[in-house]
């Protein structure tokens, strides 16, 4: 096993930033360099080397199978997990420091806090006004008070969102999010995380099975299978997409087609 | 659901009518609610008495309610009951706050800390095996029969069942809640005030109340082995001149004391699961 140096972006987070800044001076996004990334787990390799470089401010859809790794992935770039081998590094881009945040696939709320101590959990001093408005982002500004089982399950991660946006995350990290959600209420989320995105332009990585979820939102497609990436797709077209637009499904097609193993959509005939 | 209500009650019941169907156990609220668990407690007094005023009961065996309520009086004016009941009741206080404290504080270095685990753990299993009231022959030997006696025995016997349910309700605080808090930049002493001790609270009251329960028997039986004042003391002594009001009053003393701290314990809980579904029903209805 080669020895790992891993610089965690999560070690240059510093969590609370600026009282003062207003939410619309927001930070820049973090860039990331992933140079062959490996994780095992007692023996079986997960991540058999990834390279990646991402852009400050870019919208990386990750896709794959259940067990590709993809989920993994996300958890060394918040730093929850050490890497078997490889490295991490952030190039912070803008003044003020960079949070990391990483929203769960459950939203993870303290289930004995108000759904605002919930947003400012972890955070000093007089931070009820920042998690108030991170609350007005999310659409959730009446519901302050509550506790979290009074929540829908999409009221929940909408929390998990704002409690992560107050941190004015430069890199904020989707782990499935939306996955537990119905269908309407998933597109409703995927339009709230495009329109918080476009006004922050933090860097998101965005893990889904969805392929469709991939699509509407990433400015490119990774797909993950086996712990490599074997594709990576860069989608320019314009927002918000339309989903039923040729080049809309061509794209999905062409993922999808890579997921399948299937041959992709012109050589098919 | 198709209940026949009169027009009094139905007038009672549409004022919460929003929280009625939720839950399990559902009926419309009534102003007789707060009186129904006492209900049956009444009818089983008023079913002794009868029996006892037919002489289907011999007085000798079971007395007459009435007479028992006859003695409590008398003995309440004397100062009797005030005083013996004032002295069960601190030492149960003293030994249960002692044996609590100690519980909460092993429950908590155990359950947080892995050295304080293989510390303590095994030696602490080992003694919770024993039954309290096989070492109060000893404790009696050791501190006499004054006060120090019986808080001693209160203390080893409420120490338990705290420290078992603090250690395994830290122990069973969702993993994931704790990743979510660490990574949100809780450590050290506000990761487990924030997080962990309110995540085993629930658990916690469950020992509370337990430790209650236990801290009452074994103070009576205490009592009425060596002691000169207490309600264990007073039924002891009653037995010897076979006063069977008195023995009958120090029983009905235990369970209106073993209600009273039970509902105590119900209080704390309502305060600080307040968060908890449950409890947000409960608080409505």
């Amino acid at each position: 096993m080669t020895t790992a140096s891993v610089v965690h972006p999560a070690r240059f987070a510093q969590p609370e930033p600026a009282a003062q800044d207003a939410p619309a001076a927001a930070p820049a996004g973090m860039a990331l360099r992933i140079a062959s990334l490996r994780k095992s787990f007692g023996g079986q390799e997960v991540l058999r080397g990834i390279d990646l470089d991402i852009e400050a401010g870019q919208f990386v859809s990750i896709v794959g199978r259940s067990g590709c790794g993809k989920s993994t992935l996300l958890r060394l770039v918040a730093g929850l997990e050490p890497a078997s081998g490889g490295s991490i590094s952030a190039g912070v881009r803008g003044e003020g420091g960079a949070a990391v945040r990483l929203m769960f696939q459950e939203p993870r709320l303290v289930p004995w806090k108000s759904v605002l101590d919930n947003v400012g959990l972890g955070l000093k001093g007089d931070w009820r006004v920042r998690a108030g408005v991170a609350l007005q982002e999310v659409g959730l500004a009446d519901h302050a008070a509550k506790w979290p089982s009074q929540l829908s399950g999409g009221q929940r991660q909408r929390v998990a969102l704002a409690r992560a946006l107050i941190h004015q995350p430069s890199l904020l990290l989707l782990d499935e999010p939306l996955g537990a959600l119905d269908a309407l209420t998933r597109l409703e989320m995927q339009q709230l995380i495009e329109n918080l995105w476009l006004r922050h332009r933090f860097t998101v990585l965005l893990v889904t099975h969805d392929v469709e979820e991939a699509v509407a939102l990433g400015d490119r497609v990774l797909l993950i299978d086996a712990g490599r990436v074997t594709l990576d797709l860069a989608l320019d077209m314009p927002r918000t997409r339309q989903r039923g637009l040729p080049a809309f499904v061509h794209a999905e097609e062409t993922v999808l087609a890579r997921v399948l193993n299937r041959a992709p959509p012109g050589q098919a005939a | 659901m198709s209940t026949v209500r009169s027009p009094a009650a139905a007038g009672a019941g549409a004022s919460v009518g929003t929280t009625a169907g939720a839950g399990i156990a559902s009926t419309p609220y009534r102003w007789t609610a707060p009186l129904l668990p006492w209900a049956a407690p009444l009818v089983l007094l008023a079913v002794w008495q009868v029996a006892s005023d037919l002489a289907w009961l011999p007085q000798r065996l079971l007395p007459a309610p009435s007479s028992v309520i006859a003695t409590a009086w008398a003995m309440a004016a004397s100062g009797e009951l005030w005083r013996h009941l004032g002295i069960s009741f601190g030492r149960a206080a003293a030994g249960f706050v002692i044996g609590g404290s100690l519980g909460l504080f092993f429950g908590l270095l155990t359950g947080l800390s892995r050295r304080g685990e293989l510390t303590f753990d095994t030696l602490l299993q080992m003694l919770r095996t024993v039954p309290s009231l096989a070492v109060t022959p000893l404790i009696l030997i050791w501190f006499g029969i004054d006060e120090t006696s019986k808080i001693v025995l209160v203390a080893f016997a409420t120490f338990f069942p705290v420290y078992m349910n603090t250690y395994h309700g830290i122990r069973s605080v969702d993993p994931q809640l704790i990743e979510m808090s660490r990574h949100y930049g809780l450590r050290g002493w506000p990761l487990v005030r924030h997080i962990i001790l309110p995540g085993a609270v629930s658990s916690i009251l469950v020992g509370v109340r337990y430790s209650l329960g236990v801290a009452w028997v074994v103070l009576i039986v205490a009592e009425s082995i060596a002691a000169e004042a207490g309600i264990g003391y007073m039924a002891a002594n009653a037995r010897e001149f076979l006063n069977t009001n008195v023995i009958v009053l120090s029983i009905v003393l235990y369970a209106l004391l073993g209600k009273a701290t039970d509902a105590l314990a119900r209080r704390l809980e309502g305060r600080w699961l307040r968060w908890h579904e449950n409890y947000q029903k409960r608080a409505q209805a």
